[in-house]
């Protein structure tokens, strides 16, 4: 072929028409791209941990149908918008904002892009273009709650916590119900601590704690402090939060709550991939297996196990949930009537403390 | 309150001060020397991160002490040779330190974070260590003691020496210092050292003293705290003293009060979170009412060394 001008047109026409061929071919396979943003590390054992692993399990299970990517340490502050605005822009269709602290943001972000879908965990905000998602976790609580009313011999629990937000109130008030229904004097004290990674004052928290006869102690901060402590004093024991940490305290961790990401990640990343996709609220608990009661101590009575694995079957059968009246207030008033169930928006609102808690300041 | 939970509060506020005191003393030998050094937030981290990892290596708490100084001395001259060579503002470069130590920390301990250590215990006879009362006294770790004993050496030095005079008038007047024949940038170089030492073991404090393990960031500002509370103690170490375990006192008098359900639960949490700094400014206004030269900064504080010859 000599090089003519309309042999050189004829090839650069091809050549210029390649790419869209590629694309076009490309396209029916391309990946779908997720970015995920957490507040913490992937390596803190505990609440970015498990998001991560979700994200891993998504994409075993999806394969290369998706692709993602994260991002570590996002503020909750305007900087997690710079960053949800760089995933976008590297071309991610799905992202999931992993923090409470996001949800201001994650709206404002949406509403540039609607394009994009956005699930924000523990959220309550949602629009066209963004969901929330969340974890029953007060399910496990009531669990960890029935060993303490079993195994305490001070009937004093803590519970250390970072802010008394809903989520954290509405733990606090499962597991003193569900402690109470088997010893009735059974007390729990949350002691707020300001801040969700500062593992000095976990520690110290849960040294004043043992000093004032608390034996067992709840978290619901993010890493295994506490419970090396209750191991150190050698007090009754306490739970892993979010993943186990039977290796920090083998005769302390009582059992633990598992936070189980994966499903849901792996459902939504495939809603998307379908177009099935829509705007809800998903929370799941115990019988979805999003909630994973991790192994029992060995030291726990076989009569105790059955106790608290009948609680949890209960809630994943449904013949029970821990937030059904009678409740009383902590001022000893009545808040839930005799027979009656808190709504979720009930829960997801809880600004208030069960008989047995012994409020804050 | 009884006397078991007396002594209770004592040991949990003197263990959390120690970390404070021990970065703060390094400090204020540097400040005396006339330099600003904001890196110890970061210098902390690098300690806290080597000393863990030596610890779960090899079960030494005594070499994972000595490691973490020599981690914490090392990034300290990395300051030293940008002021003090390369007479780069002192403000920026510490800060930069604190943010390359925060992220030097979280990649070398990346594979660190699911591991248990053991705490570096008090070396004398459990009789002594259980003891209801005589705890108190023994209960502690080496590195508690050190940081007294270091209270004492500091004040020494700087007090009692011919070393510690040089150093001040280093600090208060370099070109003074210069002129009949100090070497100031040796003698700088030789302060920040040590306060990148003391930084290293006080970040070894973390994962040996208060919780035996890794966690990303896990000094969670405690740095900051020794900055401030040297200007506090007006760079005096018994001051200096006084000043940490007043600050251990409130954070610790905190978690008690929330924890016991005592008449102190009355106190909203974000007064107990903000006491420390209003003490700091309360005596930052005291230091300024009273003008007496001896509680002011060291007066070529924070300024770079410039000779003309």
């Amino acid at each position: 072929m000599t090089l003519s001008r309309r042999n050189v047109l004829k090839i650069g026409g091809a050549a210029a028409a390649l790419p869209l061929l590629g694309q076009k071919a490309f396209s029916q396979t391309e990946p779908l791209k997720v970015g995920f943003i957490y507040i913490g590390t992937i390596n803190d054992n505990g609440w970015n941990y498990a998001h991560n692993q979700g994200r891993l399990y998504m994409e075993q299970e999806l394969g290369d149908a998706v692709e993602s990517v994260f991002v570590e340490n996002v503020a909750e502050g305007p900087d997690c918008e710079r960053v949800m605005r760089e995933l976008v822009q590297a071309g991610c269709k799905l992202i999931f904002a992993t923090s409470f602290g996001y949800g201001d943001y994650v709206i404002k972000i949406a509403q540039q892009f609607p394009d994009v879908k956005f699930e924000h965990a523990t959220g309550y905000q949602r629009s066209e273009n963004v969901a929330t998602y969340n974890a029953r976790f007060y399910e496990g609580r009531a669990v960890c709650g029935t060993l303490a009313g079993h195994l305490s011999k001070t009937g004093k629990a803590g519970y250390i916590g970072s802010f008394p937000i809903p989520e954290v109130v509405m733990g606090v008030n499962a597991f003193v119900l569900a402690a109470r229904k088997v010893n009735p004097d059974f007390t729990i004290t949350p002691v707020y601590i300001s801040t969700w990674n500062d593992p000095a004052r976990e520690a110290d928290a849960a040294r004043a704690m043992i000093d004032q006869g608390i034996d067992v102690i709840a978290q619901h901060t993010d890493g295994p402090a506490a419970l090396q402590v209750a191991e150190e004093r050698g007090i009754v024991g306490g739970f892993g939060q979010g993943a186990d940490m039977s290796a920090f305290a083998p005769k302390a961790q009582l059992t633990s709550i598992i936070d189980n990401w994966g499903p849901h990640y792996a459902a939504t990343a495939k809603a998307v991939i379908d177009g099935t996709w829509e705007s809800k609220d998903s929370w799941p608990g115990l019988k979805e297996g999003e909630v994973v009661i991790g192994d029992y101590n060995e030291s726990i009575p076989d009569d105790v196990v059955a106790a608290a694995e009948a609680v949890k079957n209960g809630q994943i059968d449904g013949s029970m949930h821990i937030f059904t009246g009678p409740i009383n207030d902590h001022t000893g008033a009545e808040k839930v009537a005799a027979g009656v169930t808190l709504t979720d928006a009930d829960l997801l609102s809880m600004d208030w403390y069960v008989e047995g808690v012994i409020p804050p300041a | 309150m009884t006397i078991g939970l007396l002594i209770a509060v004592t040991m949990t506020l003197i263990v959390a001060s120690t970390p404070i005191l021990i970065a703060a003393l390094g400090e204020l030998v540097v400040e005396r020397a006339g330099v600003l050094n904001l890196g110890v937030e970061g210098m902390m981290l690098i300690g806290a991160v080597t000393g863990f990892i030596t610890m779960f290596t090899t079960g030494n708490p005594w070499l994972a002490v000595l490691v973490a100084a020599i981690a914490g001395l090392l990034s300290s001259l990395i300051f030293g040779f940008l002021t003090l060579s390369l007479s780069a503002n002192q403000t920026a470069t510490g800060l930069a330190l604190t943010i390359f130590g925060t992220g030097f920390s979280a990649l070398a301990g990346q594979s660190y974070s699911a591991m248990p250590v053991s705490l570096f215990r008090s070396v004398f006879p459990a009789e002594l260590t259980t003891h209801p009362y005589l705890r108190v006294l023994f209960g502690y770790s080496p590195l508690v003691y050190f940081s007294l004993i270091m209270v004492v050496v500091v004040w020494w030095f700087l007090k009692r020496t011919r070393g510690g005079l040089i150093l001040r008038a280093v600090g208060e007047n370099d070109l003074s210092a210069h002129s009949i024949g100090y070497p100031v940038r040796a003698i700088r170089y030789g302060a920040i050292a040590f306060g990148g030492a003391m930084a290293g073991i006080a970040g070894a404090c973390f994962p040996l003293l208060l919780t035996p393990q890794w966690a990303e960031g896990m000094t969670a500002g405690r740095g900051w705290i020794a900055v401030a509370l040297v200007v506090f103690a007006s760079w005096r170490p018994f001051r200096l003293l006084a000043g940490a375990y007043l600050f251990g006192l409130v954070m610790t008098m905190e978690l008690y009060a929330k924890a016991g359900g005592g008449p102190l639960t009355a106190i909203p949490s974000e007064l107990w979170a903000a006491m420390p700094y209003l003490a700091t400014i309360a005596v930052l206004v005291l230091i300024s009412i009273r003008r007496d030269a001896s509680t002011n900064a060291p007066a070529c504080l924070g300024k770079p060394f410039l000779p003309s010859n």
